[in-house]
């Protein structure tokens, strides 16, 4: 009997602990529902947001040109030890270019915003949540989701594409380091390649396009963890800690589902 | 029925009718409370951490609805209210927060004109002549340029207090604004609210815990006990208050209607020496 109660305890547990999940997701929509009603403040005054995207986007672009940097490096290093093998090495720049401009550009500039910026944010309106800044904002009849929460969303939203284009830019540049100035592929050859065949809208807006959704996605769960954080030290930490894996989660499996959607059936791929 | 202007101005700023409130229907954390806070005074609440005085507080500021009977604040039924309603009441009020609540990322400066920024749509001179003036009235007109992080507490609290006027309120809401204060930024802080509340011709409500400190201050006091209002009156009054509570509460006694000693089983048996 006390064996068939704990299975049912057990069962109990996973399924409160899924409805509160669920609760959760709809809290977020909501939450996001209102902060998109209320960004008129955000637009209006767009001083508010082209700050947030200097703290966002300006200050996250040393990490993200020196991981571009040395990212592509090390596609030219691996890329030419494969393609030599099949006498192919001029094609480097088309692998090197295909695989930032596609995956790794807004993937990896998507994880490394998710772990610079959308920590930052969430530390910053957790710990305002904590230090009742916010409750003084709405003592002051000023709505802190229109006044901290938007602008930081539309920062980080405008910020993650240009990242990501940044990120793959520097990745080339890196990829042409290392496999024609140092190894010696034909530069013409680069290039050429690259140019003929890396598609402006099959290759080039598609990762557009997912730098774009990584970026709604990162700053959603970042400024949602930070308003909801529990308004304690150890909840803002926890708030910020879950902002860095559930966005790096978000970001994965967000990929999957569009390299589906854009890359494969009838795109000619 | 809107009340005339004029009628509505002899009436009580806040008026606590009947009240009762609680996160859960099984716990209240008000029960009945009725209080009335005339124009122009310096109202304390205290009591004892817990008592529900900060629900109270929240309750007059819009930020909860009572569960039961009405809370009327400058006219309207709060728990009424819709967003753009409760805003434009909390226009005509300033709260001064336990720790100041600044902004941390902008200067005392900032901090003082952000109201006036948010609301006023006032040329950038007539704000800075505004924002002076506001940090002349607490003494800091010096401080300016500094950022809340360089402030000791005394004085971040006067500039949150400079904040909380900026938009020159009817009704200030104090959040236990003695809580760690040194005797002088205290002293300061007294003759601050008293001498705010009569130049702007406001209304001043103080929650506290802080009895002795607030009771020099204040013209009346409501006085509460696990979610009821036990005793009111003048300062005076209080002090001479024959209720045990009140009593303990005032003088500070160890002992009394709140025990030292937190429920317990026998000493003895703990320590397992009797009949063990």
């Amino acid at each position: 009997m006390s064996r068939l109660a704990s299975v049912r305890g057990q069962i109990e547990r996973l399924g409160s602990g899924l409805s509160s999940q669920v609760w959760r997701v709809g809290f977020a929509s909501r939450f996001l529902a209102y902060m998109l009603l209320h960004s008129g403040t955000a637009l209006r005054r767009f001083h508010l947001t082209i700050a947030e995207i200097y703290f966002a986007g300006v200050l996250s672009l040393v990490i993200i040109l020196v991981s571009g940097l040395f990212v592509g490096m090390v596609l030219g290093l691996q890329g030419y030890e494969t393609l030599q093998r099949f006498g192919a090495s001029e094609s480097l720049g088309v692998l090197v270019a295909l695989s930032l401009v596609r995956e790794l550009g807004p993937v990896v500039a998507g994880l490394l915003f998710a772990s610079r910026a959308g920590s930052a944010i969430t530390a910053e309106i957790g710990l305002m949540k904590a230090t009742e800044q916010l409750s003084a904002m709405e003592m002051m009849a000023v709505d802190p989701v229109a006044r901290v929460v938007a602008p930081r969303f539309w920062g980080g939203v405008l910020s993650m594409p240009l990242l990501a284009a940044l990120f793959s830019a520097m990745g080339v540049f890196g990829g042409y380091l290392v496999g024609v100035q140092l190894i010696g592929v034909d530069a013409g050859a680069f290039w050429s390649q690259m140019q003929a065949a890396v598609d402006l809208r099959n290759d080039i807006l598609n990762g557009v396009y997912k730098s774009i959704v990584f970026g709604i996605a990162v700053t959603w769960i970042a400024v949602f963890e930070g308003y909801d954080a529990v308004p304690t030290a150890e909840g803002v930490s926890r708030a910020t800690t879950r902002t860095v894996v559930t966005s790096s989660l978000a970001i994965l499996a967000l990929d999957f589902v569009l390299t589906a959607l854009m890359f494969t059936g009838g795109n000619g791929q | 029925m809107q009340q005339s202007p004029v009628l509505e101005l002899q009436k009580p700023i806040v008026e606590i009718r009947n009240v009762s409130f609680g996160y859960e229907a099984a716990r209240p954390v008000l029960r009945d409370i009725d209080l009335a806070i005339e124009r122009g005074a310096v109202v304390g609440i205290m009591g004892q951490s817990g008592c529900g005085k900060t629900t109270l507080l929240r309750i007059i500021m819009g930020a909860l609805a009572p569960t039961r009977g009405e809370a009327r604040v400058l006219g309207r039924a709060t728990g009424e209210l819709d967003r753009d309603a409760l805003y434009a009441m909390r226009r005509k009020m300033g709260m001064l927060f336990q720790f100041g609540a600044l902004f941390t990322d902008m200067s005392v400066y900032e901090n003082v004109a952000f109201p006036m920024r948010e609301h006023g749509g006032l040329p950038e001179e007539l704000i800075h002549d505004l924002v002076m003036l506001k940090l002349q009235a607490v003494g800091l007109r010096g401080a300016a340029h500094l950022t809340p992080t360089e402030l000791s507490g005394g004085m971040a609290r006067r500039v949150a207090l400079a904040r909380s006027i900026a938009l020159d309120p009817q009704l200030i809401l104090y959040d236990e604004p003695f809580t760690g204060l040194d005797p002088i930024s205290f002293g300061v802080i007294v003759r601050l609210i008293r001498e705010l509340n009569d130049s702007l011709g406001a209304t001043s409500v103080i929650v506290t815990h802080d009895v002795q400190e607030a009771l020099g201050v204040v013209d009346y006091v409501y006085f509460m006990a696990a979610g009821r209002v036990i005793a009111k009156g003048t300062p005076e009054e209080i002090r001479a208050s024959p209720e045990p509570f009140v009593n303990q509460f005032v003088n500070g006694k160890p002992d009394g209607p709140v025990p030292f000693h937190y429920p317990a089983p026998e000493y003895g048996a703990d320590l397992e020496l009797a009949g063990a």
